[in-house]
């Protein structure tokens, strides 16, 4: 998540210090990315140093007040105009969970895919409970809240239709045409040559060499 | 929850056919449904959901099983008493709304209690205490025509429920709506069983499925899994 641009959108408004920042970024996203003050103050250091914000009036309590510079501003511009990006190929443990599970002998990847679809709509009913128990769904705050809520609630969604999806185009196969055997043949070190299947699939990085 | 059931299935198998040929829709199927629950079918085509919805409300008779409706077993009722059931306690609730174009939304909705004898003026009042519920009570002299998709539907819940009938039967009821509209509509559905009413919502749909206090998951006619809301941590954080 961003949180220096969204420290940066929030300046935009008008100066405020760092105990401030972390009320004003809760109030809109209603909590559910808590930040601590920690985090505030060493993005505000970043920040400074990057020219995006400058150190203003200290108040009477002592608080210092942080302003946006025009750097900043056009930062945030630009930000509230690009697409977030996303990264390529996946990492997601689910996917590669189902994809090995559909390979191995004497696995039921129906249950795997139950079992998952299982805990994703209990996430789905809880979230709907949080979603609906607010008093005033369209208060601002309530709103802004509810819209990260929604988010969460569409992501959780797509999951199980996904999950749909793959249960299906699995049930169009016999089971033993998936199941693959341990390979008689060792591979050669290196990456596989020119496998046709990498080169179509979007990279997977290869975090476990870190 | 056998005492407070509204709606029980002991048993029950669906069978299209006969000998080899022969196809199970439904493979002893128990499911109870109580009072203030709302439980959700989800299943890929093909599952039994629908088959399972026409059984619970007397459209269909399963080949083996008892289907039990606020205490009166299906079985045993004759067509007359059937179809009484079907008037007093259900209530349906389709995709495409199924209202008469040329009635207005109050007509609409006091049209079943007027089938059964009540008279106008009873029904008039029953009418709009159930239009009122989902939010309608400016809409009694509405024809479906100038209602909007969301709207139309809430006339069919109120329909569904008017009278005191306590058992709603939907089957994919946001189908037709945009998403928003859509969870307008099953926000009403949800607070009509939270009044006191007991419901059976089919969808496909994960997010509507979330609504209710059970998910029932079927597979070839046979239920396979069931997910509850309880006992599930708080999975967001709302508080500061």
């Amino acid at each position: 998540m961003s949180v220096k641009q969204s420290l940066l959108a929030i300046l935009d408004q008008g100066p405020c210090y760092g105990y401030q920042l972390r009320h004003e970024f809760d109030r809109r996203t209603g909590s559910t990315w808590p930040l601590n003050v920690g985090q505030i103050y060493n993005t505000l250091e970043r920040l400074e140093r990057d020219g995006l914000v400058a150190k203003g009036e200290t108040d009477e309590q002592g608080h210092v007040f942080f302003e946006i510079t025009d750097a900043g501003r056009l930062e945030v511009r630009s930000w509230l105009s690009s697409p977030v990006e996303r990264g390529q190929g996946t990492r997601d443990e689910l996917a590669i969970k189902l994809a090995l599970a559909a390979t191995l002998p004497g696995v039921d990847v129906t249950e795997v895919i139950q079992t998952q679809r299982r805990a994703s709509l209990a996430q789905l009913q809880e979230l709907n409970r949080a979603k609906y128990a607010g008093s005033d769904p369209e208060g601002p705050q309530e709103l802004a809240w509810s819209l990260v809520v929604d988010s969460m609630i569409f992501a959780a969604e797509a999951e199980v239709r996904w999950l749909d999806h793959t249960e299906q185009r699995l049930a169009l196969r016999p089971r033993h045409t998936l199941a693959l055997e341990l390979s008689s043949q060792r591979p050669k070190r290196g990456r596989p040559v020119a496998a046709d299947a990498a080169e179509r699939t979007p990279r997977i990085e290869a975090e476990a060499t870190r | 929850m056998s005492g407070d059931a509204i709606l029980r299935l002991v048993g029950v198998s669906q069978q299209y056919g006969v000998g080899e040929t022969s196809v199970s829709a439904l493979s002893g199927v128990d499911l109870e449904v109580a009072r203030g629950e709302l439980v959700a079918i989800m299943g890929a085509s093909g599952s039994g959901k629908s088959t399972l919805l026409s059984i619970a409300g007397g459209l269909a008779h399963p080949t083996t099983g008892e289907v039990i409706v606020e205490g009166r077993h299906l079985s045993t009722a004759s067509p007359r008493e059937l179809a009484l059931l079907r008037r007093r306690s259900l209530g349906f609730v389709f995709q495409d709304f199924n209202l008469i174009p040329t009635l207005t939304a109050l007509e609409n909705v006091t049209l079943p209690l007027e089938l059964d004898g009540f008279r106008a003026r009873v029904a008039r009042r029953a009418g709009r205490d159930a239009l009122s519920s989902v939010d309608l009570a400016d809409k009694f002299h509405s024809y479906p025509d100038d209602l909007s998709g969301g709207q139309q539907q809430r006339v069919a819940i109120a329909r569904a429920v008017v009278g005191g009938r306590r058992l709603i039967l939907a089957d994919e009821p946001t189908g037709a709506l945009d998403s928003v509209t859509g969870e307008l509509v099953l926000k009403m559905l949800r607070t009509r069983v939270d009044a006191g009413a007991a419901a059976i919502l089919v969808t496909h749909e994960a997010r509507h499925a979330a609504w209710a206090d059970r998910i029932v998951f079927l597979r070839d006619g046979r239920i396979v899994d069931e997910s509850r809301r309880d006992g599930v941590d708080d999975l967001v954080g709302t508080s500061a």
